[in-house]
């Protein structure tokens, strides 16, 4: 088994969230994150003062998925997430040892 | 500034008596002004770090206790008493604990047999009592801003004592204080006579653009320098962390403010209905100069630069209300919110933490509507149009001799403010210290000071993460604090 995280933008989850449904992906975890990439923050002015805002607000998504799915649902994930604009964000996966559903104790692929 | 009225009622025997209407327009003022203290409170509490909103609420919250208490005492009679001399400070104990004053009438105007005018009727003195306090309240209130995220809180009470009581309540008799009103002599900014100082000056200050403004702008930047900077000034981001608060504040001091300016008529008739119309046109145009300024300088036009435009706006038309036209009215506040706009920039220039800009808001926007009045006075105001004499400005005709009136009373306001308040401040920061130490200032005031946090937002165990499910209910060994475990 594999978790797939992919750190996008906030605006692109409903996409994510529909686009990973219509493969047939059937939960996911979502939280919110903040963080910077290679384009840094943004900046705000207060009463003139301008500030530079490096964390920037993004949001995470994690699938647990089974081995042979890992890549297409990466690719699912970059085809939704991808607004080619730049900080549109990162998608890595790692490898999962094991798996438990707690309701039933059931394992493994039984419990994605 | 007293109104006369054209009273409908007649009375034959010269009893001084209440106009009804009166009163209940000053009664009500009052209740306005007091609303502005928790509005500012909003005002600067959305300013600061979510980490130390809740002590910048109370630092505005604790004058209404302190001030409030101190005012019945000895505040009172300290401002509005017997003259002491000089007309610089009234007796604080001719009418401690408001001896003498609740069954006195205020600005009763006899009939005027030759003249041909009917009595018209005061207001009770309490009323004047009630409508005072609210301005005392909020001026302490106003400094607090300069000192956010650093100070301690017990300090700060105490300050709000020996401020009002050094500072505030001197220069509210100057400027406040009419000869004859509450009492015999008054002050030696409001008045003109021999033995009063400089012989007086005989400024516009119709709701304290000196006493109030001036004097907290210059208050706030004495206490600035007092405490330091906070860590990491003009380094880290320290960003407003919630507008919506700011601009909720500026809603309230922006409905507030007119009990305090229209307020100040201390009647309900002509003056009051053109100093209303007149802070609203100032602070029209007011929040356009600052939200220009910042489109051209900055690139957008902001909501903390609306809010603030607004307040600078009021700041700046506090003392010219009464004494300049509508149009006048118009230009004091495009002056002030450009003004102002510009001046906040100042601190980092100067490397003063003057936090959420008491000094570039109402200093500046208080020295703006102080000495326009020099220049804008004019019968074509609403103190002309009750039919009572004004001193015009250079604008007008009427020469440099109100540009120096209110230059006088700008300068010397500003200079007792920020040498009284300096050294009050030194004197409790040697004492028992005015800032709290690195860690908590880190942490957060709010939960040094206070041992709360302003938002819970986690639907975590119902409530913050890591929080104790034994609550113990006997306060004074009670050691379960949330986020102990944290």
């Amino acid at each position: 088994m594999k978790l797939v995280t992919a750190i996008i933008k906030p605006h692109q989850l409903d996409e994510v969230k529909e686009a990973l449904e219509a493969y047939g992906i059937s939960g996911m975890t979502v939280s919110e994150a903040s963080g910077y990439g290679r384009q840094r923050g943004h900046s705000e002015v207060y009463r003139g003062a301008e500030y530079t805002v490096d964390f920037v607000p993004k949001v995470r998504v994690e699938v647990l998925v089974d081995d042979i799915d890992a890549s297409s649902v990466a690719e699912v994930i970059l085809k939704s997430a991808q607004t080619g604009r730049i900080g549109d964000g990162k998608i890595w996966t790692i490898p999962v040892e094991d798996v438990v559903r707690v309701r039933t104790g059931e394992r493994g692929v039984d419990a994605l | 500034m007293v109104l006369r009225m054209s009273a409908t009622t007649f009375v034959t025997a010269d009893v001084p008596f209440t106009d009804s209407g009166n009163t209940a327009w000053v009664l009500a003022a009052a209740a306005l002004v007091l609303f502005m203290t928790p509005g500012l409170a909003l005002f600067y509490g959305g300013m600061v770090r979510t980490k130390s909103v809740l002590n910048m609420m109370m630092m505005s919250f604790i004058t209404m206790g302190t001030v409030g208490t101190v005012w019945i005492l000895w505040g009172y009679s300290e401002t509005f008493g017997p003259d002491l001399g000089g007309g610089l400070l009234g007796n604080p104990f001719t009418h401690f604990g408001l001896k003498g004053i609740l069954d006195q009438i205020y600005g009763y105007v006899p009939a005027d047999a030759a003249a041909g005018t009917a009595a018209a009727g005061g207001i009770p003195a309490p009323a004047f009592v009630a409508f005072q306090v609210v301005f005392a309240i909020i001026a302490v209130a106003l400094v607090s801003g300069a000192i956010a995220d650093r100070a301690k809180f017990t300090a700060w009470t105490v300050f709000t004592v020996v401020w009002s009581t050094l500072v505030y309540f001197p220069a509210a008799h100057w400027v406040f204080a009419f000869s004859g009103y509450a009492a015999d002599t008054g002050g030696w900014i409001a008045n003109k006579a021999d033995g009063l100082l400089f012989g007086g000056a005989a400024a516009y200050d119709f709701a304290g653009g000196t006493a109030i403004h001036i004097n907290a702008g210059a208050a706030g930047l004495a206490l600035a320098i007092v405490l330091g900077k906070r860590i990491g000034f003009a380094k880290e981001p320290m960003r407003p962390h919630n507008l919506t608060l700011v601009m909720i504040g500026a809603g309230i001091l922006w409905f507030g403010w007119f009990g305090f300016n229209a307020g100040s008529a201390l009647g309900a008739g002509t003056q009051a209905a053109g100093v209303w119309v007149n802070t609203l046109a100032a602070t029209c145009t007011a929040m356009l100069g600052w939200l220009v300024v910042e489109k051209f300088r900055d690139g957008h036009p902001t909501s903390l630069g609306a809010a603030s435009g607004v307040v600078a706006g009021l700041v700046a038309i506090t003392p010219a209300c009464a004494t300049v036209s509508p149009i006048g009215a118009l230009i004091v506040g495009l002056v002030a919110g450009a003004g102002c706009a510009l001046a906040v920039g100042l601190k980092f220039r100067f490397g003063f933490d003057d936090s959420l800009d008491v000094v570039g808001v109402h200093l500046v926007g208080g020295l703006i509507g102080t000495l326009l009045i020099g220049l804008l006075a004019t019968k074509g105001s609403p103190t002309g149009a009750a039919g009572l004499d004004v001193n015009e400005g250079l604008f007008y005709g009427g020469g440099f001799s109100q540009l120096g009136a209110q230059a006088l009373g700008a300068f010397v306001v500003l200079v007792f403010s920020f040498v009284m308040t300096y050294l009050i401040g030194l004197a409790i920061h040697k004492t028992m210290g005015f800032r709290v130490d690195e860690t908590q200032e880190s942490q957060g005031v709010d939960l040094s000071e206070h041992a709360e946090s302003a938002y819970d937002l986690s639907g975590l165990s119902g409530g913050r993460f890591g929080s104790s499910g034994a609550i113990s209910t006997t306060a004074p060994t009670a050691k379960t604090h949330e986020g102990a475990k944290a």
